[in-house]
């Protein structure tokens, strides 16, 4: 039998397979399709302090091998997501981390006090690189001083572990790992998808109503690796993969770059049993190239 | 709704664009209702396409669609062949919702590519001996299909904006004081159901809406509409794709 297991800060994993923040509401559309206890994890869509109702549409645009968003953060708010999402994940056997969001450091705070008080909640994701929000987001997660100032303040404000989430969209990913680390950070997750834009020919305007949004999907691989492989290099936290992941051999190079865990985003929309195939594939794509489990292999890639 | 391989077992251009198919599988053609879609993906596109019903043959175990090629994408659905494969999500969505013992007569309102779905449901309708009148809405005459189609199940209105087939203007020009239905049901362009809506104010009415989707299942929260009670955004792949028309913002 293939060891899948991971145990990273907080979080016990039956394998390094999670659905990334987003793109998988609160489970419950896909637990239609399959068991949600086959998951290592489940990253919850974004909170904030109270209700957000999001971008206008058209929210998503497809480009060449991915997809544009600026969905906006649409959520019920924390209090509802605690009383009513929690406790329908919490029924499986898998780990829940909640992904916190906020326009100021005082809602960041806020949101991570409550899911502290949430005992099914076993791990925060910082929300710091949201590229679709007017305020908050964004800046944190492109200025190293403010993500240090927001990480410091959540670690205060709860006893669980924290994961960043970085942002692409900055010419110094290791700066950005560094100043986090330093602020106490558990872990990280990256990368967050890049800011892009597409124009609509007939109309000649954007055809996302935000203008911009956030390119994710296979096109995004490539980057999400190298920054990977530079943060691995310089940093000692654990990493959660993502961008672009859409089968066994997608993991395996993440695990190889340095990730210890990875998450799966647009990939579940074309196919939304994409994850447990990956899950089910993954023993065999670990012992054709050679490895005895997933810990065997995370940061194996060679580069001398 | 299920991840199914659907068989493609009949395809032909019936206007300008526009492609009618025949789709073969065991399970979606024995549940699907009026008004719901079918979610499927294309090779080499990330987002899969949804595309109403519009008609389905239980004993066959086929479903009709249309689809209008507007992109790449279905430009490369459009050159599938009988025998090929289909990877299709679905049923998708809540359908046309009607309650047989309350209604005698209802008005379908189609706009163009917006017209399918309403067939599946006139059909329906008729066969529970309810009185159909169908307004279709075309942008030009090389544009007009399923006339005859609709011709058989009551008396049916095509109108093209230039007039170059049936009445000239909008559909929405068309009716009049002098129609008489306990109900109406709309799908077409957002401008189309903004004036129908308007203009039929006082008439319950049910619409289909679309909108670029993401995940189409109701996990992404892509395809959103707005409310005009306390509820905020519904999501059409989950909570539609048809509202009652009183309820949305358009």
């Amino acid at each position: 039998m293939m060891d899948l297991q991971v145990k990273l800060p907080g979080l016990n994993l039956k394998n390094p397979v999670m659905p990334a923040s987003g793109c998988f509401g609160f489970g419950k559309e896909y637990s239609r399709f399959y068991d949600l206890s086959l998951l290592g994890a489940v990253m919850m869509k974004a909170a904030t302090g109270t209700e957000r109702l999001g971008n206008p549409t058209p929210r998503v645009a497809e480009t060449s091998s991915g997809m544009l968003n600026a969905i906006g953060l649409q959520n019920p708010g924390v209090d509802k997501i605690i009383a009513e999402e929690v406790p329908f994940l919490a029924q499986y056997d898998t780990e829940i981390i909640a992904n916190i969001a906020g326009s100021t450091i005082e809602e960041y705070k806020e949101v991570a006090k409550k899911f502290n008080d949430a005992p099914e909640v076993k791990a925060f994701e910082l929300n710091i690189s949201c590229p679709n929000v007017k305020e908050g987001g964004i800046q944190f997660g492109t200025d190293p001083d403010m993500a240090k100032e927001v990480t410091t303040i959540v670690k205060r404000a709860s006893d669980k572990p924290v994961y960043v989430k970085l942002s692409p969209n900055v010419s110094n990913i290791v700066a950005m790992a560094k100043a986090v680390e330093e602020a106490g950070a558990d872990g990280l997750t990256m990368i967050n998808t890049l800011t892009g834009m597409q124009i609509h020919l007939p109309s000649r305007r954007p055809l996302i109503a935000n203008k911009t949004g956030g390119l994710s999907g296979a096109a995004i691989k490539p980057i999400a690796i190298r920054m990977i492989y530079e943060v691995r290099e310089q940093v000692n936290l654990p990493i959660i993969g993502m961008g672009g992941i859409e089968t066994a051999e997608d993991v395996l190079e993440f695990l190889l770059a340095g990730a210890n865990a990875v998450a799966v985003g647009t990939a579940n929309f074309q196919n939304p049993l994409v994850m447990p195939e990956i899950i089910n594939e993954l023993p065999k794509t670990l012992e054709k190239y050679g490895f005895s489990s997933v810990h065997d292999a995370i940061g194996k890639a060679v580069f001398v | 709704m299920r991840k199914v391989e659907m068989k493609l077992v009949y395809a032909r251009q019936i206007a300008e664009d526009t492609i009618e198919m025949k789709l073969e599988d065991n399970y979606i053609t024995q549940i699907a209702e009026p008004g719901q879609f079918i979610y499927i993906a294309l090779p080499n596109f990330t987002l899969r396409r949804p595309i109403s019903i519009a008609d389905v043959d239980r004993e066959q175990k086929q479903l009709t669609i249309l689809f209008k090629i507007f992109g790449r994408g279905t430009a490369s659905f459009a050159a599938y062949e009988p025998g090929m494969i289909v990877d299709c999500i679905g049923p998708n969505g809540n359908g046309f919702p009607f309650d047989t013992d309350k209604m005698e007569k209802v008005l379908l309102i189609g706009g163009g590519i917006g017209v399918p779905p309403l067939y599946y449901l006139g059909k329906k309708l008729k066969s529970k001996g309810i009185e159909v009148t169908s307004i279709l809405g075309y942008q030009t005459a090389a544009q007009v299909f399923y006339e005859e189609e609709f011709n058989q199940l009551g008396e049916t209105i095509v109108v093209t904006d230039d007039g170059s087939y049936g009445e000239k203007g909008y559909v929405t020009d068309i009716i009049t004081d002098s129609f008489n239905f306990d109900l109406y049901y709309s799908c077409g362009p957002t401008g189309m159901l903004r004036a129908l809506t308007s203009k039929l104010q006082d008439k319950k009415g049910y619409i289909s809406l679309e909108e670029r989707m993401g995940c189409g299942v109701g996990a992404c929260a892509a395809c959103v509409v707005s409310t005009k009670n306390e509820q905020g955004y519904l999501k059409i792949c989950h909570d539609g794709p048809v509202f009652p028309a009183k309820e949305v913002i358009l």
